[in-house]
């Protein structure tokens, strides 16, 4: 059951620095006690690494696969009521049952941790240099008030916070969440920490803030030396930063080696499964992800044998027997590369890859497709849409001081059988023209027409017939099924509405399950019964009921872990072959847009700043807010991210209740900063429209477009 | 942040006024002072009635506005006019104000904190034994009238007083009556008699605090800045007084100024029940004696009272929670 890392990372020079380890883990077992009846929960069930200083460990896996528990068990945070056996050890010290005095003591100086929320992970009720200050006191405590704020002022310089001296005065609902992920960074190397564990730390971030978040720490590692265990679901962002990889299952590890090892060379099912179902942004070529099936297993309740087995493709009988130990597999370059698998010498033999393991699903060519788009029929057109919201002030007499331009000007057409990608980053405006879309209201200005009927003209009775034909998935499919609905009633509620016969309803549900790649069996169940995946699935499911034509999606794979996204991603694109369905897909994800949309457009402040065909799109972006998006997201492939250069954007998105003059994106623009006196005054004066960069119908909003290679 | 002080203090002093007028104008419909007469043997004229009413701004025939007016009038100067007996209500209010205060203010400081640190103690401690039995606490005296609590508390002590073979606990009166024992043995003796009619009253503050706190300290104890702020080095206990403590007072504070109202009530009912000259007993004897004037002082007493302590729930919210100063 254990195993302790004790091979050298391979990345660069430092990571190869000999000395001791500076966190040891052995065998860490935590369990939760169920209560009264319920089972105990076995969250982690024998974890081993160890990290040295400069090494950066990668620590990767879903939720619920006890990557973050062990990490709490760590810091000693976990609750009273765990059960943690195994050896934490700091420079050789025992960590595992100090007392909360002693612990305290190395937490925050020796060990400290960055977390995965930073809109709640500061005190609301203190400044943030206050809440550096403490930081830094608690462990110098004989450290003077002045110095402790010079010092606060320094780490919020260090992690890159512009006038850090007044800033510190401000609480931290005055920050973005990129600047509190910084003041949290900046709390962490407060007192020189030798492991920094960051859990998560992007995850709730725009891609653009992550690539500034994970320059950040790169910085941060610099100054401090200390080695970092860096949790994450992100492949891509593991497959640049790290020097070793621990891949964890249920509670396990289950592959652990160099980034390189377990990425080029992988021997468990497992992690070629994670990697085989990530849609990447570096290729063309559309062949359907691989999706894992099933779910993981609970962790209070685990099979016999190979926790994975019953989602393995290639498990035997012998898989099923005994749960097989993580042992050292050759075949790599650095040494060290370890894998909990009985066939993975098989693997190793043959040379299997993630495409030889998992069955892929074979997804046809949509009907539509054969079409010339120009032939097609246009299913929504939006023309010039805009929506400002009010800024108001005052309690009883109420007066504008000012417009939130949250959609500002919006045109873009889908054409039938078509899947437009709307992206951009949080604030943009995506999900208000998706309202705006779906509100079938007359717009403040401009024009929506949803399947040739012109949005705010429509009688009662037309109004009614247009929802049959537009239908909406959201992005939170834990939040939006009624939880006191049965899955039935759920699905069978559009159906009743628009007066479908009683007497066909319940065949007409369990097709629908069917298509979904639900049981119709379970239609009997509550929503909280299904998983995530399985959810999504259901509200795909009530969407499809009425046979629409066009399918909006709002973001309705982001809640979901990569294996199982996988599967709703081909059961999507399965859907638009069969149904001749057209989508308005809007995601953040422009991985996961580039493998599913036709055409994408970019949002920005309020604006499109680009659109046209994927491949054009991606392949070379004309526009630089274009450009840093695809630049700052990492690309799950450790040789290509180490080569690439990511531009870094500078800055938060602008309030859309304030948007700079001229070009919006002008501020935080990387080819502004490099122009003239003379060729800024564009920029500066004139809001620049869509204009056809010459290819296709590929138009971006700037004075100075140019295509460019960036992923 | 001033200003906005200023503005909240305005907005007090107007209800003070609309809620006092209010009282006013329901104690003079109501309340019939010509019954005291009527009810005297010999009954006085009628002429001599209305004449006496009439000095005492009381008569019944005189329109309501214009007694208003001329109370109104009375009361902007700061003379609150006189009782049924023709006394000054002033001079009543003066002793009385004192003797109420003494217990309003020790009943809410002792059962507000003993409430809140119970109730965040509690939640700390969630299902253990003292959560158990600080929650079996709060729902007794929850579900029990404010009367009967006063009431048990002075057979306990009569209980006790009883075993222990001399009176360790006083229960009648403010004050041992012509008691000569200097400023000290004064002081200890008002000490005495102050002890269970407080102690009454604050257990009805520390039934609501305790529970409102606990459940306002469980929502943050799992918060993730607590975690921060251990994370960062600061002890269990550390991190709770400071972080979650701070952030889980703010809601409680707001809701001070609610169960002020009710303590209120209370007081009326521990005065009544402990013999104390103060204005809750005042107010049930003047309803009691058709004393007008009287009902309206000791409501406007009581307005004022709730106000001061909105004002200074405001007050303690803009402590505890600086975004306001800065906002």
């Amino acid at each position: 059951m254990t195993e302790t890392i004790t091979a050298n990372g391979a990345g660069g020079p430092e990571a190869a620095e000999t000395g001791a380890p500076v966190l040891e883990i052995e065998d860490l077992h935590v369990t939760f006690p169920g209560r009264g009846k319920e089972p105990d929960v076995k969250a982690v069930r024998g974890v081993g690494y160890s990290v040295r200083r400069g090494e950066i460990l990668g620590i990767v896996g879903e939720s619920g696969s006890g990557k973050s528990v062990s990490s709490m068990a760590a810091m000693g945070l976990l609750p009273d009521n765990a059960r943690v056996t195994g050896s934490i050890r700091l420079h050789g010290e025992e960590l595992l049952g100090l007392d909360d005095k002693a612990m305290s003591a190395k937490r925050g100086s020796r060990i400290a941790m960055v977390f995965q929320d930073p809109l709640s992970g500061l005190t609301p009720v203190y400044t943030v240099g206050d809440q550096i200050i403490e930081a830094v006191r608690v462990h110098n405590p004989k450290m003077g008030k002045e110095r402790a704020a010079e010092r606060a002022v320094e780490l919020l310089d260090l992690v890159g916070i512009p006038n850090p001296a007044q800033r510190a005065k401000a609480f931290p609902h005055e920050f973005s969440g990129g600047m509190r992920q910084r003041v949290m960074i900046a709390i962490a190397i407060a007192n020189d920490p030798d492991v920094i564990i960051c859990d998560e730390p992007t995850t709730a971030l725009d891609v653009t803030i992550q690539a500034q978040i994970l320059e950040v720490l790169k910085t941060a590692q610099r100054e401090t030396g200390a080695a970092i265990v860096m949790i994450t679901h992100d492949l891509g962002v593991v497959a640049g930063l790290v020097d070793r990889v621990l891949v964890m299952y249920a509670g396990r590890p289950v592959e652990v080696g160099a980034v390189d090892d377990v990425y080029y060379r992988t021997r468990m099912p497992y992690t070629m499964g994670l990697l085989g179902s990530v849609p990447r942004l570096d290729t063309e070529e559309h062949a359907p992800l691989v999706p894992i099936e099933g779910n993981p297993p609970s962790l209070s309740a685990l099979p016999p044998g190979c926790p994975f087995a019953p989602r393995c493709p290639i498990a035997t009988d012998e898989c099923r027997a005994e749960e097989p130990e993580l042992l050292e597999v050759g075949g790599g370059h650095g040494d060290g590369h370890t894998a909990a698998c009985i066939r993975a010498p098989e693997i190793e033999r043959e040379g299997w890859t993630a495409a030889d393991v998992y069955p892929v699903p074979a997804i046809g060519e949509a009907p539509a497709a054969r079409t010339r788009r120009a032939d097609r029929e246009t299913v929504l057109q939006v023309d010039g849409l805009v929506k400002h919201h009010p800024l108001m002030k005052g309690a009883v007499f109420k007066r504008r001081v000012g417009t939130v331009y949250a959609v500002d000007g919006v045109s873009f057409d889908i054409a039938e059988g078509e899947t437009l990608g709307l992206v951009g980053e949080s604030g943009c405006g995506k999900s208000s023209t998706l309202m705006e879309i779906l509100s079938l209201e007359r717009p403040q200005s401009g024009t929506v027409d949803l399947l040739g009927r012109r949005s705010g003209t429509m009688s009662a009775r037309e109004r009614f017939a247009v929802r049959r034909d537009v239908q909406v998935v959201f992005q939170d499919p834990m939040s939006s099924l009624d939880p006191r609905m049965l899955v039935f009633d759920v699905v069978a509620e559009p159906l009743r509405t628009h007066g479908y016969p009683k007497d066909k309803l319940r065949a007409r549900v369990n097709e629908l399950l069917d298509l979904v790649g639900l049981d119709p069996a379970h239609a009997g169940r509550y929503p909280q019964e299904f998983s995530g995946g399985q959810r999504q699935r259901i509200g795909i499911a009530r969407a499809l009921a009425l046979e629409p034509r066009l399918l909006i999606l709002d973001e309705p794979v982001s809640a979901l872990d990569v294996s199982i996204q996988a599967g709703v991603i081909n059961l999507l694109e399965e859907l638009k072959v069969r149904l001749g369905l057209s989508y308005l897909f809007v995601a953040h994800d422009l991985s996961v847009v580039r493998h599913i949309a036709d055409r994408v457009a970019v949002m920005y402040l309020g604006r499109i700043v680009e659109i046209g065909e994927v491949g054009r799109i991606f392949g070379s972006p004309a526009h630089p807010y274009t450009q840093a998006l695809l630049s700052a997201i990492p690309v799950p492939d450790p040789e290509k991210e180490r080569a690439r250069t990511h531009i870094v954007l500078e800055g938060d998105l602008p309030s859309p209740a304030n948007p700079p003059s001229g070009c919006r994106f002008r501020p935080r623009c990387p080819k502004f900063a490099g122009l003239s006196e003379a060729e800024r005054v564009p920029c500066i004066e004139v809001s620049p429209d869509l204009e056809p960069t010459g290819e296709d119908d590929h138009t971006a909003a700037c004075h100075y477009a140019q295509g460019r290679t960036v992923v | 942040m001033w200003l906005f002080l200023v503005r909240r203090l305005v907005n007090y002093l107007v209800l003070i006024v609309v809620a006092t007028t209010c009282a006013y104008l329901l104690a003079a419909s109501a309340l019939s002072p010509r019954v005291n007469y009527e009810n005297q043997s010999p009954r006085p004229s009628e002429a001599a009635v209305d004449a006496r009413l009439d000095e005492l701004n009381l008569n019944d025939k005189t329109p309501l506005a214009e007694r208003w007016m001329v109370w109104a009038g009375d009361v902007v100067t700061g003379d609150f006019g006189k009782t049924v007996t023709g006394s000054s209500v002033n001079d009543q209010m003066e002793i009385r104000v004192l003797v109420s205060l003494r217990l309003i203010v020790a009943g809410t400081v002792l059962g507000a904190t003993a409430g809140v640190a119970i109730g965040a103690y509690a939640a700390v401690k969630q299902y253990g034994l003292f959560d158990q039995l600080s929650t079996g606490a709060a729902f007794t005296v929850l579900a029990v009238p404010a009367v009967v609590v006063a009431i048990t508390l002075q057979v306990i002590a009569i209980w006790l007083n009883g075993a222990a073979g001399q009176t360790l606990l006083v229960f009648n009166g403010e004050a041992t009556p012509s008691l000569d024992a200097g400023f000290f043995g004064t002081v200890w003796d008002r000490l005495k008699h102050m002890f269970l009619p407080t102690v009454a009253l604050a257990l009805g503050q520390f039934a609501v605090f305790s529970r409102y706190q606990r459940n306002m300290m469980l929502d943050v104890l799992g918060s993730d800045f607590v975690r921060t702020a251990r994370a960062k080095g600061l002890t269990r206990r550390a991190a709770l007084l400071k972080h979650a403590l701070r952030t889980a007072l703010i809601p409680t504070v707001t809701y001070f100024t609610f169960t002020f109202g009710v303590m209120m009530a209370g007081t009326t009912f521990t005065e009544k029940v402990y013999n104390w000259k103060g204005m809750g007993s005042w107010l049930i004897d003047s309803i009691a004696t058709n004393d007008v004037h009287a009902v309206a002082a000791v409501s406007c007493f009581m307005a004022v009272c709730v106000m001061a302590a909105a004002f200074l729930s405001d007050l303690l919210y803009a402590w505890l929670d600086p975004r306001v100063r800065v906002g």
